[in-house]
């Protein structure tokens, strides 16, 4: 009960930041833009899926380690009622994630409402990347709260999640070319899926890719989970891997947010 | 009454506490005093249970301190700093202490919010205010609970010269209740004005406790400032 209190007001700030609401119009304007460029709600949420896979993890990666150092003396304010430590983290955490997560249903949703895509083909492709927006939103805010936890040092923590973001959404796919590249004499299908697994924006767009089976865009990683699972069992094998990298970086930050001294 | 036992506290290598003990004495003003870095906020944090000590007990009215929440129910806090969620309205703090208290049979204290005008704030966002409103906002949500323990971290530093007279006016008051005060304070004048016992920390250590009287006694009435002062000087030799 007292957590809801606690998320109810942390609610009530964060969708009245100019940040949440800059983030719900981004996704306004660029949903609206694509449909009006193409108009076919299938195209539409394949270009939109890059922009998801880039922007969510990163916007909801920076406002929560910044949220979460800017609270500090909130945090000092709340432990010193008779609270619980367990609580505080659980409502801000579910206040940090839900304003995220309305702020992108309200940028993703209004222009396929008004665009009728309930009667057309491709909601369920809609559907399929608005699940994927959100829990992507869930992950990254629980990473933040956790690199915020982890270091005392605002610096050091914008720069690691920077960093991670990069590593996620930039690097990762190098990296595994490379090793592909440096290893080509031996089968790389088995190393490249454990390899998708360790990074939740390439299995984010597995999912997508998989749903659209457009074997052509989905690079190595994509190409060898379906080959290996096919495509039902490869997207509940992502989704798994998925709500695993939800749990861990949650209860990491859960851990270091009991124990810590503020 | 507040009670510290082998007390120990270290951040890495750096050894904050070391293993003091202390006993704030109840319906009596304590002032901790002692350079930067000598262990004052973090002795409060751990009555507070913001920091979590690494060995050594707290006792506050005669129960152990280990994880439970309920003890802080008796404390008002007034933090160094009030930099709360930024968005919210004045208003929308108050509400959210009260609600997370469950202050429906609790007789409020809401003085300080009268006479420091912060009716008029309350449709401010928090982003909106001075330092010193801020403050304001902070003195009042301590008191508001009538606790019978106030922790104030250098409750007067950002408050202009008629709101810091109006809090102290309210320490006075609230001694005079029979409250237990603990207070941190760099300004001396205010540490002789309101208390009654004084805590001198050093380096981690508690170099000197007892009344006000007693240490000014051994003075040549020359001021708690020089006293103090003579003492950090005496204890750096």
């Amino acid at each position: 009960m007292t957590t809801l209190k606690i998320l109810k007001y942390h609610l009530k700030d964060l969708l009245n930041s100019k940040w949440v609401i800059f983030y719900g119009f981004f996704f306004l304007v660029i949903t609206e833009a694509l449909f009006d460029l193409g108009g076919n709600p299938v195209k539409t949420v394949l270009s939109m899926m890059s922009i998801v896979l880039m922007i969510v993890p990163l916007f909801s990666i920076i406002v929560g380690v910044m949220y979460l150092y800017n609270s500090r003396e909130f945090v000092e304010l709340m432990l010193s009622q008779p609270i619980k430590r367990s609580q505080l983290f659980w409502g801000m955490y579910g206040g940090l994630s839900i304003s995220l997560a309305t702020g992108f249903l309200f940028g993703m949703t209004l222009p396929f409402l008004w665009h009728g895509v309930v009667d057309l083909q491709g909601w369920d492709y809609w559907l399929v990347l608005l699940s994927i927006g959100l829990t992507l939103t869930l992950i990254f805010v629980a990473i933040s709260f956790w690199i915020a936890l982890i270091f005392e040092d605002r610096l050091k923590g914008l720069a690691g999640v920077i960093v991670l973001w990069l590593l996620f959404g930039v690097i990762y796919d190098g990296l595994v070319l490379f090793l592909i590249y440096y290893f080509s004499d031996y089968s790389m299908e088995k190393p490249v899926i454990i390899l998708s697994m360790l990074n939740p924006v390439d299995l984010a767009r597995i999912i997508m890719l998989l749903k659209f089976n457009v074997s052509t865009l989905m690079g190595y990683t994509g190409a060898s989970l379906q080959a290996f699972f096919g495509n039902v069992t490869g997207m509940l094998v992502s989704a798994s891997a998925m709500f695993a990298w939800w749990l861990l970086p949650l209860f990491g930050g859960f851990r270091r947010f009991v124990k810590k001294d503020f | 009454m507040i009670r510290l036992e082998q007390l120990g506290k270290s951040f890495g290598t750096l050894r904050v506490l070391k293993d003091i003990d202390l006993e704030i004495k109840s319906g009596c003003v304590t002032a901790i005093v002692g350079p930067n870095g000598s262990g004052k906020s973090t002795t409060i944090k751990s009555i507070l249970g913001l920091v979590k000590p690494d060995h050594g007990t707290v006792i506050v009215n005669n129960r152990r301190v280990n994880g439970d929440c309920e003890y802080r129910r008796q404390i008002g806090y007034m933090a160094q700093i009030a930099h709360f969620l930024e968005n919210l309205k004045v208003r929308n703090v108050f509400e959210l202490v009260k609600d997370v208290r469950n202050s429906e049979s609790v007789t409020l204290d809401e003085e300080l919010i009268g006479r420091f005008n912060l009716e008029r704030e309350y449709d401010k966002k928090l982003k909106n205010l001075s330092g010193g409103t801020r403050q304001k906002v902070n003195a009042s949500l301590a008191f508001l609970f009538n606790p019978a323990i106030l922790i104030l971290d250098e409750p007067t530093a950002s408050l202009d010269p008629v709101a810091s007279r109006i809090l102290k006016e309210k320490i006075h008051n609230e001694k005079a209740k029979g409250k237990t005060i603990l207070l941190t304070s760099h300004i001396m004048s205010e540490v002789e004005e309101l208390s009654d016992e004084i805590v001198f920390l050093l380096e981690g250590n508690v170099f000197y406790q007892g009344t006000k009287q007693d240490l000014m006694a051994s003075s040549e009435n020359d001021g708690l400032e020089h006293v103090i002062a003579r003492m950090m000087e005496g204890a750096a030799a």
